[in-house]
């Protein structure tokens, strides 16, 4: 049994016009100690999917159909009650501004120990020691001083370790981080997530790491998926996607990487921009901005076709596909 | 710590300054304390020599140095009508005042809170919609007429509630005497408190419900619910806390207000208080009565501010006493 | 009364022009604030037109009998016909004095809070536009003036005014004197929420585009900064015309505002409130109805325009 399992997850948000579909299809497993990508660009219901794993969404959104199976059990069909004793225990979450994270009233010790009282049955000593423990744990200095200072006091970077830490106090399964590094400065970015890869790690924890940037990805996760306008449109180990991407958004994607432009020449972005909730056209969502786009583009949705280790949702992939395998076909019949 | 007391201390001071700046030309301007004390039947040239005497023809600052001097030993003159020192007959009155200021705020605290804070986590319940109901019914309503509907209702149609004065009191130190020790003196509480209250809370209901909602989408407060901690702990600590700073500032603006809505509260009950009083002296042109009640009403609202920014930064850790921000 | 005028001939104009905005939709779809808009509406005819509708002329002394003093409502029993809403203690027709002091109560509120606007709107385009040392002055005063609360600080000025003047030359002044105390005490609620904008609009690009054409200050600043702040500025001004009618209200009600012999609603309530102990409920009762329902429909109708003007996503 996968460690997370998720079918047909489909999420919702009750608006003011109308419903509208957030997220449709996801499917995908996530093994013990594994590493997962979600790539996609703002707004592709990236973090509603971090946050619905967790059954955390805020109203008007809701989860509206599919499962989300850890080890068996679906917390899309939890009791609350339930729900808050795997809440930070054995999947926990690290938000992307470690500014807004942390409460600004109450000391970091008192959000360290609230944590661990909330899931365990000890005396406030203890969770103390845990919690200082944890905080040598991701290097921050002096931490019994840290301890009791509230979070204004401290730099960007450290919160953000601090952050980590409580991510960890519980020791737990999964740990979703949604765009850990992006709020931080550039120079401590690489460390933030030197430090995350290094404690998924030792502590055999499977992290899945949401992000818009393809060279993260690339470098940290073993398993990805790209995302766009609420669907999966393209998942699979991370070497094949990033060597040999197969649908024509992860390739505008790959394209746009600074690494990939030649210098003296602009970057080459991906025209336009990704529909609103509202607004997602008809057939394949990405069409209006595709190079390739055909005529069924427009007017039917693709299905998922398995290419190496992956799987595409691409007509044009598909398409090829036959065509190889027909081609094929000719081949062994001569 | 002493430094932030320091600074209050100098932001006080100038307020007062101003205050007794403006409490000195109301009193140069406002009557002949001449005619007061020696009435008409004077001669010209008499009234001038006690003029004379009197330092009335003395340059204006002078004559507020002379002022403030007497008004730091406490002396704001005598009231006319009274024939006693003025400040001696409003202190007097205060406690009367200040017991009808407490039980009204009482009455917001112990409701606004829990009331905007369920409306915030509830907003779509049946009762929370009753409450923003009740609150927009409630702002639209002015003191006064709470006042005279209470009184029509509960003493005049049941005669359930007494509808004026402070009834029984007990006393507890030098002036102070108490209507919250006796069952008579409660009864007279009651009425007057709810309509002081009356505009305040569904203000504060509001305000808090606002708040709160907005601190609910907090990424903090998600990340509260993603630490699995219990739904009490995330409102009542994590949320409320925060809800609670704007709302203290508010609060300490609000004080004001409500010293002068203990006016209109204290005119529709005949309640023996300042505000009652301090109607009576502009009617009787009691100028000395006028500027004692401003001086001790700024004094109020120096106290109660200096409080609340004091409260304000003992509950948030962004705001160090040092002085600095 | 110029001020009712504007309103009634402004409103048709503006009305073409939201037709196919969300306000306007949002406006047919709630009941609430159909509601408030008609009610609102009525009471500002009533009080444009009260010397049509009043049967007597509460201001005349040859129309007012003390005889007719204290009757009490055409439907209850002692009640004249002549007069449906009864009298008050001076024998005036109290639907007659209703409608004039709807009228006053109105136009106050109307010109305090013009005043209050205009204030604040010139004073909160300073401190936004040139920022600095202007801008941080301006916001102390405007802090020192929040901090005193508007109705002590009414009746602290009213209050002395009175003694100073006397009673009569007081009453003659009553009006002016409401409107200008109402009406300064309460620009900083205007100035701040103007300069918050004004510093949104600064940095967007046509502030800029408008500077480098050479355009003026106060051009830029009225032509191309006010037009944005229309929002909040509106929906400011609904509930502080209803806060003012409440001020404006309570000092006639201390006798610190309009006259007995020129009623406004407040007024009318504190001369009849002296009577409601011997049973003549209907001097305040009455005009006490009308008052609060003034006030809450504009309350209504400036929740309602808060939320649409500032339309949230989410619908909880």
């Amino acid at each position: 049994m996968a460690l997370l399992e998720v079918n047909n997850l489909e999420v919702r948000f009750g608006l003011r016009s109308g419903e509208v579909s957030a997220l449709r299809d996801i499917n995908f497993t996530l093994e013990r100690g594994e590493r997962l990508g979600i790539v996609g660009e703002s707004g592709a219901g990236k973090s509603v999917l971090g946050f619905s794993i967790l059954n955390l969404l805020s109203r008007p959104g809701y989860i509206a159909g599919g499962e989300i199976l850890f080890e068996g059990r679906n917390l899309a069909a939890m009791s609350a009650r339930e729900l808050r004793s795997i809440r930070g225990n054995r999947i926990s979450m690290i938000f992307q501004d470690p500014m807004m994270t942390l409460n600004p009233v109450l000391t970091i010790g008192q959000q360290m120990v609230e944590c661990l009282r909330a899931h365990r049955k000890i005396s406030q000593q203890d969770a103390k020691r845990i919690a200082l423990q944890k905080l040598k744990q991701v290097y921050i200095p002096s931490p019994e001083k840290r301890f009791d200072q509230y979070p204004h006091e401290l730099s960007g970077g450290m919160r953000q370790r601090i952050v980590i830490a409580i991510g960890l106090l519980m020791d737990p399964d999964i740990i979703i981080a949604d765009e850990p590094t992006t709020a931080l400065d550039v120079t401590i970015q690489a460390e933030i997530m030197d430090l995350m890869l290094e404690l998924c790690e030792r502590n055999n924890v499977a992290l899945i790491l949401i992000t818009h940037d393809l060279g993260v990805v690339s470098q940290v996760t073993k398993q990805a998926m790209v995302m766009y306008a609420g669907r999966i449109i393209e998942q699979g180990p991370t070497r094949e996607i990033i060597n040999d991407a197969q649908h024509p958004y992860t390739q505008g994607l790959m394209n746009a990487l600074p690494q990939m432009a030649i210098p003296g020449q602009r970057l080459n972005q991906i025209r336009g921009s990704m529909p609103p909730l509202q607004k997602i056209p008809a057939g394949c969502a990405f069409n209006p901005r595709c190079e390739y786009v055909m005529e069924v583009c427009r007017s039917q949705l693709p299905e998922f076709t398995s290419s190496g280790g992956c799987r595409v949702a691409c007509h044009l992939v598909a398409k090829m596909k036959l065509e190889e395998a027909a081609a094929q076909r000719v081949e062994e019949a001569n | 710590m002493i430094a932030f007391l320091i600074k209050r201390l100098v932001q006080a001071i100038i307020v007062m300054f101003i205050i007794s700046l403006v409490s000195f030309s109301i009193q140069d301007n406002l009557g002949d304390p001449l005619r007061e004390l020696v009435g008409q039947s004077v001669s010209e040239e008499e009234r001038q020599v006690l003029r004379e005497k009197m330092g009335l023809n003395d340059p204006f600052l002078v004559q507020y140095g002379r002022f403030a001097v007497k008004a730091l030993h406490g002396d704001l003159g005598t009231s006319y009508f009274f024939k006693e020192p003025a400040l001696q007959v409003i202190l007097h009155k205060l406690p009367a005042t200040i017991e009808l200021v407490f039980g009204a705020t009482l009455i917001i605290v112990l409701l606004s809170v829990p009331l905007g804070v369920y409306s915030a986590i509830k907003p779509n319940s049946l009762f929370s919609r009753a409450v923003m109901g009740f609150s927009i019914v409630g702002i639209s309503v002015p003191v006064f007429l709470t006042a005279i509907g209470l009184i029509y209702f509960f003493s005049i149609y049941l005669g359930w509630m007494p509808s004026f004065g402070r009834g029984e009191t007990e006393p507890v130190l030098g002036p102070w005497e108490t209507g919250f020790l006796t069952v008579d003196g409660l009864q007279h509480l009651i009425l007057p408190c709810i309509s002081l209250a009356s505009i305040m809370l569904p203000l504060f209901i509001r305000l808090i419900r606002a708040e709160m909602m907005e601190v609910l989408q907090s990424e903090y407060v998600k990340f509260a619910w993603a630490k699995g901690l219990a739904p009490r702990r995330i409102y009542f600590l994590h949320a409320l806390k925060n809800t609670m700073l704007p709302v203290i500032t508010v609060g300490g603006v609000q004080i004001g207000t409500m010293v002068a809505y203990t006016i209109l509260t204290e005119t529709v009950f005949q309640w023996p208080g300042m505000g009652f009083l301090f109607l009576e002296a502009v009617n009787r042109v009691d100028t000395p009565l006028i500027v004692a009640y401003l001086i001790v009403v700024g004094a109020i609202f120096v106290v109660t501010n200096t409080l609340v920014d004091l409260i304000y930064g003992l509950v948030n850790p962004t705001v160090k006493l040092t002085g600095k921000k | 009364m110029t001020e009712q005028v504007d309103i009634l001939e402004a409103r048709p104009s503006a009305w073409q022009r939201l037709r196919d905005s969300h306000l306007w939709h949002s406006f047919v779809t709630d009941r609430v604030a159909q509601l408030s808009l008609l009610v609102f509406v009525a009471f500002a005819l009533m009080a444009l037109l009260a010397p049509l509708l009043a049967p007597f002329n509460p201001y005349d002394p040859a129309q007012i009998d003390i005889l007719n003093s204290e009757l009490p409502p055409s439907w209850e029993e002692g009640g004249d016909p002549a007069f449906w809403l009864g009298t008050d203690a001076q024998g005036r027709d109290l639907w007659s004095t209703i409608l004039y002091g709807t009228r006053i109560s109105l136009t106050i509120g109307l010109c305090a809070v013009a005043l209050q606007a205009a204030l604040g709107i010139v004073i909160g385009l300073l401190a936004g536009y040139f920022g600095g040392r202007i801008d941080s002055l301006l916001m102390r005063f405007a802090d020192v003036q929040l901090s005193f609360s508007t109705m002590m600080v009414a009746i602290v000025v009213l209050a002395v005014f009175q003694a100073t003047f006397g009673t009569e030359l007081y009453q003659r002044l009553a009006m002016l004197m409401l409107i200008l105390v109402i009406g300064i005490a309460e620009w900083p609620q205007y100035a701040r929420t103007i300069r918050a904008s004004v510093l949104a609009e600064k940095r967007k690009e046509y502030v800029d585009a408008a500077r480098v054409i050479g355009l003026r200050p106060a051009r830029i600043m009225f032509r191309h900064i006010l037009p944005n702040t229309l929002s909040p500025i509106l929906v400011i001004s609904t509930v502080q015309v209803a806060n003012a009618i409440i001020s404006e209200a309570s000092l006639s009600f201390l006798g610190l505002g309009m006259p007995v012999s020129q009623p406004s609603l407040g007024s009318l309530i504190s001369s009849g409130f002296e009577y409601i102990f011997s049973g003549a409920w209907w001097i305040t009762v009455i005009p006490g109805g009308v008052l609060i329902a003034l006030v809450l429909v504009m309350n209504l109708l400036g929740d309602w325009l808060r939320d649409v003007l500032n339309p949230k996503l989410y619908k909880g």
